[in-house]
């Protein structure tokens, strides 16, 4: 049973994790937007100013021809004294006719008609950005502005949202994994609570908080239906045990006085067939009423278990001393495998029992000739012990119902027996909180029960 | 031997004393805790017989009121709460032997009779066990019989030595089991049965006196062969 269910595989940090993503997407098509919006309109409205200007120019050349083109860039110039536009008129070896410009930009021309490169300016090397226009017989003109402060705004604003955005992320991260934990603590109140119910506690009850939110709605349900459980398991006990004094009394009684008219009749012999017969039958009700109780009190957790440390070889040795008389009478060999001592915290005569019904059955039903063998063994803090017999075994099909309470397998119908004896095996199983299970022997059945183990820290 | 039975229901308590009787007891009954506590603190008794649910005061505390003072007759406990738990709490509170309804008569006799006996064989000094021409060496870990060794396994001997301590008396099957085996359990088939024929065999078989004798319906018993 998970006491502590890992942080990562709640669905609140799934959840919190999906939100973080949806948000985070938001946000950077916001940021996305705001740098174009700002930096990138500020590029825009450079270029377009770029446009403008040197649409303007190429019409004074167009109309008023070389010298006054040359004059206007001159007065522009003399009236631009911060050195933000640059202006080159060149001819067409490249050689410079006017402007702000020493030579011809060593830079490529995108498709749109810009270049960039770099000026040498007072201040240092600067950025700039122009466009360059084919005036006609080999004449150019380039047009630009100087853009470095515009690149580093752009720049500032670039690392503002990357930082902005950075720091959103690790915000939602933590509220998510802070939010997550909050929820998985309350959860992991409620489980921890109803494992300690479930282990036996069955007066404990979730606690509930003052808030009475939809955690707490849910603890007041689940104490609900554990004050019902309770109520209901305390009422089977109830029940179990006024079933064991009603009916036994009647039965004992049953028998009690079959006894009585078979020594009266002991001499009247068909009288006294009937009287033993049905002294038999009237046995045989009384074990199978017998083993059902137990098997009810053993299921319910009813029982205190009578724990004490057990050596599961010794318990081994003890069953195959005990049932080696009557293997070897019905033609079987019986075998013992011990590996070494394994200790055990459990009830001696009831596992004894369980080990003596998994005998029984292999007896019963393995031919004479056959083979079947107790073994131990111990790994990994449980100890295994396991009948095997090479008998006709269990079909797959049926090996998981044949411990139900009088459930008989097809093959066994015609043996005696009611179809108790596995089931009291599994309840005494469960009481050792050990694991019975059923595995084809191919041929025959291996029915191994496999119990913690007990070690003492010395 | 005196009996005393404590049992609040008639038919099962007419019953038991009336078999009882037939077996050569004398039985005295009580129908309810008071009546019982008083005859077990006034009279003297081989054995009781106590029913563990009776109105008034209950079995439990009737046995550890005997206990308390100091009455250390032995004490059959009957219950029709057969689980474990009870079991013990049963033997804890001062019970000598303790049986779950229903049960066969022969069962209850058998016990009662051993209970009875208790104090008359003092059984851990013995060394050796005899019956007829029957001999078991306890400290040597022998059987002879007319003088010829006998080669048993240490539980064929075990077996011989309880049916030997119990000599004349019956012991049912549950007894063999929870003494000389161990264990507290109901088998489904008759292991027991195919130790004692084994048994049988072996101290029995070509000698003329048959020794070991099967009980119908209760057990086995070793009987003093009447001259």
């Amino acid at each position: 049973m998970a006491t502590k269910t890992a942080l990562l595989r709640t669905s609140t940090f799934r959840f919190a994790l999906l939100y973080a993503a949806v948000f985070a997407t938001s946000v950077l098509l916001l940021l996305v937007f705001l740098y174009w919006a700002t930096a990138g309109y500020m590029a825009r409205q450079a270029d377009a100013t770029i446009d403008a200007e040197i649409e303007g120019l190429a019409e004074q050349y167009r109309r008023e021809g070389l010298e006054r083109l040359s004059e206007v860039i001159a007065e522009r110039i003399a009236r631009d004294p911060g050195g933000k536009s640059v202006y080159l008129f060149a001819g067409a070896d490249y050689r410079a006719l006017a402007g702000n410009m020493n030579a011809w930009p060593k830079a490529d021309v995108d498709a749109q008609g810009w270049l960039e490169f770099s000026l040498n300016a007072s201040d240092g090397v600067r950025r700039a950005r122009a466009r360059a226009f084919v005036l006609g017989r080999g004449l150019r003109l380039l047009v630009g502005r100087d853009v470095q402060e515009l690149r580093d705004v752009g720049a500032l604003i670039l690392t503002a949202l990357v930082w902005g955005f950075a720091l959103m992320l690790a915000t939602a991260s933590v509220a998510g994994i802070a939010l997550s934990r909050r929820v998985l603590r309350r959860i992991d109140a409620i489980n921890a609570t109803s494992a300690e119910i479930m282990a036996g506690d069955l007066g404990r009850r979730i606690p509930i908080s003052a808030r009475a939110d939809d955690f707490d709605q849910l603890a007041g349900n689940l104490n609900h239906m554990l004050d019902e459980i309770e109520r209901l398991m305390r009422s089977v006990k109830q029940v179990s045990d006024n079933v064991a004094h009603d009916l036994r009394t009647p039965l004992t009684r049953l028998r009690t006085r079959l006894e009585a008219l078979a020594t009266h009749v002991h001499k009247d012999a068909p009288a006294s067939e009937l009287a033993s017969a049905a002294l038999e039958d009237a046995d045989q009700l009384l074990a199978a009423f017998s083993a059902l109780l137990r098997i009810a009190r053993l299921e319910s957790g009813n029982l205190q278990l009578v724990a004490e440390a057990l050596d599961v070889s010794a318990l081994a040795r003890d069953a195959y001393d005990l049932y080696e008389a009557i293997a070897e009478s019905r033609g079987l060999r019986l075998r013992l495998r011990l590996d070494g001592t394994s200790s055990v915290l459990g009830d001696r005569d009831l596992l004894f029992q369980a080990l003596g019904n998994l005998l029984e059955n292999a007896l019963k039903f393995t031919p004479s000739g056959g083979e079947v063998s107790i073994e131990t063994r111990s790994r990994s803090g449980v100890v295994e012990l396991s009948v095997i017999d090479d008998g006709p075994g269990i079909a797959a099909s049926e090996r998981g119902r044949v411990m139900e309470r009088f459930y008989r397998a097809d093959a066994s119908r015609s043996t005696p027996g009611q179809g108790l004896g596995l089931s009291l095996v599994s309840a005494i199983a469960q009481h050792h909180n050990a694991r019975v299970a059923l595995f084809d022997n191919a041929p025959g059945l291996t029915a191994t029960i496999s119990i913690p183990a007990f070690t003492t820290t010395a | 031997m005196r009996v005393l039975v404590i049992e609040d229901d008639a038919t099962l308590r007419e019953y038991l004393a009336k078999g009882l009787r037939e077996a050569g007891h004398a039985v005295d009954v009580a129908g309810d805790g008071k009546d019982g506590l008083f005859l077990a603190t006034t009279e003297s008794y081989a054995v009781i017989v106590l029913d563990r649910m009776l109105p008034g005061i209950d079995g439990m505390t009737i046995l550890r009121t005997l206990r308390a003072s100091e009455n250390d007759v032995p004490v059959l406990v009957l219950s029709a709460l057969g689980d474990v738990d009870a079991r013990v709490e049963g033997l804890k509170a001062g019970g000598d032997d303790y049986l779950t309804k229903p049960f066969a008569f022969s069962e209850l006799l058998a016990r009662l009779e051993v209970l009875g006996r208790r104090r008359g064989i003092n059984a851990a000094i013995a060394t050796d066990l005899s019956v007829s021409d029957l001999h078991m060496d306890l400290l040597a870990r022998q059987v002879t019989r007319a003088g010829r060794n006998i080669e048993l396994q240490p539980r064929e001997f075990s077996l011989l030595e309880m049916l030997l301590r119990h000599v004349d008396q019956v012991v049912t099957r549950t007894m063999l089991l929870e003494q000389v085996w161990g264990y507290h359990f109901d088998p489904q088939t008759n292991v027991i049965d195919v130790h004692i024929s084994r048994l049988r065999t072996k101290i029995d078989k070509g000698f003329s006196v048959p020794l070991l004798h099967t009980v119908r319906g209760a057990g086995y018993a070793i009987r003093t062969p009447v001259a």
